[in-house]
């Protein structure tokens, strides 16, 4: 740090550490109630350490599940949720990259048209077109299907526009030398176009990952059957039962593997990820 | 190998604007052509279209007898080398020559031998292996012009190559560049705003100036007997003295503008010729030789004289310009 004293430097490091433990510490607290009974929570006062039920509580729910609450088992949410991450992440890069590829490097009519349309949708996000969207799912017959739960969340303006973004910066030359040296559209575009945007696609990969497993409104609306139940939505049919207490401890433990994938995501792509939101030199 | 031709070339952007109007030369099989200007004269575009990188809007351009208006830049059988170099910062050293080759379907072991070869030629052997970002400026340009040679083109181009060199680095690069062109004897078309890297490069040089041809020719003729004004004042460094034709003694009668190259006046003497009194503004020594910047009237003028000058600023110093050193422009700019 420049002219950094001692002091600043102690100041500014315990800023971060009780910005962490402000963070960390209700993550720290529902897995602690992940691993005691669920009697341990009717007196009203959480525990503030492990308890000895955690194999057990983990166990049933990957297994049987809550079926008193209709939950179905943990297992196959995670499943569906990491399918339908996985299909709306690599979805929106596969199409706002051929979008943005399109947007940027060909001269068509209407092309500026083309790149507002696409922006201005970033204005419309899935609450506010939920219901028409839903009458077109319904009506091409796509409810309880794994199409429907990713396809409507595919199209995105963001990934377009940071995609076409990135684009611009790379220099004209490279395009022209490209062309020279013989290379096609296609050519270009996994020749050069896709190893350059590594990063950066990396990068939107995390973010869309986080942002497909992280769905709620959409497949309560439209899954009806439990083979197409997601973990996120998972959770809050756990937790709202009707007629008895909700079992803290199983919700605890769901929040928590729930949790685990985006985790190990950002945790494996950390690398690339950094790189992809903080390089700018090409 | 090919000659290159350009007949009455012009280039109309979107818009109106007339970037290059009515260019037409012949450049002989195996010549260095140079384009000099200054920036926004119309030669970076009158080379991307002999490139194909920008349409032609009237006009043809011919590669040996081949018509090329409507050929894509790899139908051209050209090589191009940019101001920044483009090369795939991804790719190793070896592919980015390798890269235009394998788009042409040509086996990998004549690939291999191509590019070993170039490398060879170019001292890039030891860094095949390395990206881009891992080499320094001359490097960079000698991949670019290693990605050139491996085609095997019919003509190679160079926009600005040399721009982004630091000056001894450029120095040494253009004899390297002219060297090699004469090795490999392709006709070369060289473009820039440096008149000096144009007067070492050239066999032909063609002044543009405002989308038009100025003045085309070997590097000294033009220097010798500059066509207009403008050609004038951009061949040579430091420029042609132009005094208004008042000022000299038996002017021609159509004549508007004397013109003197620094170095040829004879400074304290009182020889046949043109007389002038100046008042020395400032001296430049550079070593060898030194400068003289002068005032004589309103006008300003640069005389060179060998070694160290004994003039100081503000003295009054008379000097004579030979008869037969001096160029008249008319009141339009060409020579008389």
């Amino acid at each position: 740090m420049i002219g950094a004293g001692r002091w600043r430097s102690i100041l500014s490091h315990a800023i971060l550490m009780a910005g962490v433990a402000v963070i960390v510490f209700p993550v720290y607290l529902a897995f602690v109630a992940s691993t005691h009974e669920s009697s341990a929570f009717l007196s009203g006062v959480a525990p503030l350490w492990p308890g000895s039920h955690m194999a057990e509580n983990y166990a049933l729910l990957l297994d049987e599940g809550i079926s008193t609450s209709g939950s179905p088992p943990l297992a196959p949410m995670l499943l569906n949720s990491l399918a339908m991450a996985l299909m709306i992440a690599i979805g929106k890069i596969v199409i706002s990259i051929l979008s943005a590829y399109a947007i940027v490097f060909f001269r068509f009519p209407f092309r500026l048209t083309a790149f507002w349309a696409i922006f201005l949708t970033l204005m419309l996000p899935v609450e506010v077109r939920i219901i028409p969207t839903f009458k077109v799912v319904a009506d091409l017959g796509l409810l309880n299907s794994y199409a429907g739960l990713s396809i409507p969340l595919i199209a995105s303006a963001t990934a377009t526009f940071l995609f076409r973004q990135f684009f611009l910066t790379i220099p004209d030359e490279l395009v022209e030398a490209a062309r020279v040296d013989g290379a096609g559209p296609i050519r270009f575009f996994i020749d050069i176009l896709l190893p350059l945007s590594r990063t950066n696609t990396a990068a939107l990969f995390v973010i869309l990952f986080i942002y497909g497993w992280n769905q709620y409104l959409w497949p309560l609306l439209i899954t009806t059957e439990t083979k197409y139940y997601t973990i996120v939505m998972g959770i809050k049919r756990m937790a709202a039962v009707a007629d008895a207490d909700p079992q803290w401890n199983l919700v605890m433990a769901a929040v928590i593997l729930a949790a685990l994938p985006p985790v190990l995501v950002i945790v494996f792509m950390q690398g690339l990820f950094v790189r992809g939101l903080v390089e700018t030199e090409k | 190998m090919a000659t290159v031709t350009l007949d009455m070339v012009s280039k109309v952007y979107p818009g109106g604007v007339t970037a290059v109007k009515d260019v037409s030369f012949d450049i002989a099989d195996g010549a260095f052509c140079v384009l000099v200007g200054p920036s926004g004269c119309g030669k970076s575009t009158l080379l991307r279209m002999v490139a194909g990188l920008e349409a032609i809007t009237a006009g043809a351009v011919s590669i040996g007898d081949r018509v090329v208006n409507d050929l894509g830049p790899a139908e051209r059988d050209i090589a191009m080398v940019f101001q920044n170099y483009a090369l795939y910062p991804h790719m190793k050293v070896y592919d980015n020559m390798a890269y235009g080759l394998r788009n042409r379907g040509m086996a990998k072991a004549d690939i291999d031998r191509k590019v070993r070869e170039a490398a060879q030629i170019l001292e890039l052997g030891a860094l095949l292996d390395r990206k881009p970002k891992a080499l320094s400026g001359g490097q960079r340009q000698r991949v670019a012009m290693g990605r050139a040679i491996v085609r095997d083109p019919q003509v190679f181009l160079f926009d600005e190559p040399l721009s982004n060199l630091d000056a001894k680095l450029r120095g040494q690069m253009r004899v390297e560049i002219k060297a090699l062109q004469r090795k490999l004897g392709v006709t070369s078309i060289y473009v820039t705003h440096d008149q000096l890297e144009a007067m070492t490069l050239a066999d032909q040089l063609v002044v543009v100036n405002a989308g038009r041809v100025e003045q085309i020719g070997a590097p000294l003729d033009i220097y010798d007997k500059p066509a207009s004004t403008f050609v004038a004042a951009f061949i040579g460094a430091p420029p042609m003295n132009l005094l208004p034709a008042t000022m000299g003694g038996a002017v021609p009668a159509a004549a508007a503008t004397i013109g003197f190259r620094p170095e040829d006046v004879e400074i304290g003497h009182a020889g046949e010729g043109l007389q002038f009194t100046a008042e020395a503004l400032a001296i430049e020594p550079v070593g060898a030789e030194s400068f003289i910047h002068c005032r004589i009237g309103d006008a300003t003028a640069t005389l060179r004289t060998h070694g160290r000058s004994m003039v100081a600023p503000g003295e009054t110093i008379r000097f004579v310009a030979p008869h037969g050193r001096l160029h008249w422009f008319g009141g339009d700019g060409k020579r008389l």
